[in-house]
């Protein structure tokens, strides 16, 4: 029952974004031209860049561009509809299929982003098996913390601002492990070193996305 | 005059005995003499409890977040923003203390400490808290949503104090080989003095926080009142 609804969720926001284009559009272009503007801020030629600041710089790309990108997931259709899918289904439903949506995004964003990226500011991975895991990981990770937090801040006034004072505190603990994974995934270190790590990472996500399920609701009534 | 019950009046005159004990017995009893940290180890009994209050009184503050959502009533709202508000009022004394105490082991008053840092964000996180409640004008839709915002940032504040400090090395007392107080070091005198500390300044931000909420009431049974009249 859940997971048909979820089913169905889940292709109505495919539809929906396909129908609203510049939304998705604005989206990849918000990546391009941030990777852009710091490639010609910082000067350097390709493989330049410090592997720290190189992977740092990517990251904060990556959580600005989550930020923004999952900040509209509950402002994009109107409020009226809302009272619409909540006579027709169940808020677990909506949430999880809004995080699934967000997440699959989120990968795409990435995957665009780390790709503009390595053409312009060089790559110095060298393991890719360990930073593609950690980055569908992080894709995962970022849509469950921010979708609950877009529900809350869609209800206030000052939504934009709120958005980003809100879920930056919470996201910091799991961006700090996806940069210190990322960061070995770039030196090549041996796989056990990240293993603590990877999965104190799968951890937060559990935590994050039972709460979300568990407190979606309560949100979802008001 | 109202007679004052009995009950209310023991843990108050508690917090006050404990407090005094602290501040008297922190300050003039022995300590064990470590390298580096010399008499600053006093701290102990003023910087590490107002950790151990935070986490109390904000831990307190989820639970009535929680007992909220589950039955709508303001009163359980007003307790959780005023253990939230105390609690940030001992994270800020924390980091206050903390980084006076850093400057004299340290030698600088910020130095990228995990702990430090978390801390920091912890206090990030609460003032987001509040500036959502200001942000919502509906009193019921303030109450419900900050509450959902308080347990979801509590319970990420967890892996963030408990876990993350851990994984990596740090020049805080009590991680890695620094002298410290951890479990070995700790010795039975500093014990004498620092858990009655950590008591005492508890009950003391449940004390303020209990003040703040019997305000807050009084408040608006006033408002009430006039709006009758």
């Amino acid at each position: 029952m859940l997971f048909q609804e979820v089913l169905a969720l889940i292709k109505k926001e495919f539809v929906l974004e396909w129908r609203q284009r510049y939304a998705l559009n604005g989206m990849i272009l918000y990546v391009f031209s941030t990777v852009f503007i710091c490639y010609l801020s910082f000067n350097v030629k390709g493989a330049q860049l410090h592997p720290i600041t190189w992977n740092a710089l990517f990251w904060i790309i990556i959580l600005f561009t989550a930020i923004n990108g999952i900040a509209k997931s509950f402002n994009q259709e109107r409020y009226g509809r809302f009272y619409y899918y909540y006579a027709l289904v169940s808020a677990q439903g909506i949430i999880v299929a809004k995080m699934i949506y967000n997440a699959l995004l989120m990968l795409l964003l990435a995957i665009l982003g780390i790709s503009v990226y390595s053409l312009v500011l060089g790559n110095p991975v060298a393991d890719w098996p360990l930073y593609l895991l950690n980055m569908i990981l992080s894709a995962i990770g970022f849509s469950t913390t921010l979708t609950l937090v877009s529900g809350i801040a869609s209800k206030a006034s000052n939504s934009p601002t709120l958005m980003a004072i809100l879920s930056f505190p919470v996201i910091l603990p799991m961006l700090l492990i996806i940069i210190a994974i990322s960061k070995n995934a770039i030196d090549g270190l041996d796989r056990s070193v990240s293993d603590s790590s990877l999965l104190v990472l799968v951890a937060i996500n559990l935590i994050v996305l039972s709460l979300s399920y568990i407190l979606f609701p309560y949100l979802w009534r008001s | 005059m109202a007679k004052l019950n009995s009950k209310h009046v023991i843990w108050k005159l508690l917090a006050s005995l404990l407090l005094f004990y602290t501040i008297i017995g922190g300050l003039m009893m022995e300590v064990p003499r470590l390298p580096i940290l010399n008499e600053t180890i006093r701290a102990l009994y003023f910087h590490v409890p107002m950790w151990f209050g935070m986490i109390i009184l904000l831990l307190i503050s989820a639970v009535y977040s929680i007992r909220y959502l589950n039955k709508d009533d303001q009163a359980y709202d007003d307790i959780a923003v005023e253990f939230a508000n105390a609690g940030v009022i001992f994270g800020v004394l924390g980091i206050v203390t903390g980084m006076i105490w850093a400057q004299f082991t340290w030698g600088a008053w910020w130095s990228g400490d995990p702990k430090q840092n978390g801390s920091a964000i912890a206090l990030m996180t609460y003032f987001a808290y509040f500036i959502l409640r200001n942000s919502l004008s509906d009193q019921q839709q303030k109450a419900r949503i900050s509450a959902i915002y308080n347990i979801f940032a509590f319970a990420t504040l967890i892996p963030l104090l408990f876990i993350l400090p851990r994984l990596t090395d740090s020049l805080h007392p009590g991680n890695g080989g620094n002298p410290g107080f951890n479990a070995y070091d700790m010795d039975s005198k500093l014990r004498l003095v620092f858990y009655p500390a950590v008591i005492g300044w508890t009950l003391l931000g449940v004390w303020i926080a209990s003040l703040r909420i019997r305000i807050k009431r009084l408040k608006s049974d006033m408002n009430d009142l006039e709006y009758q009249r």
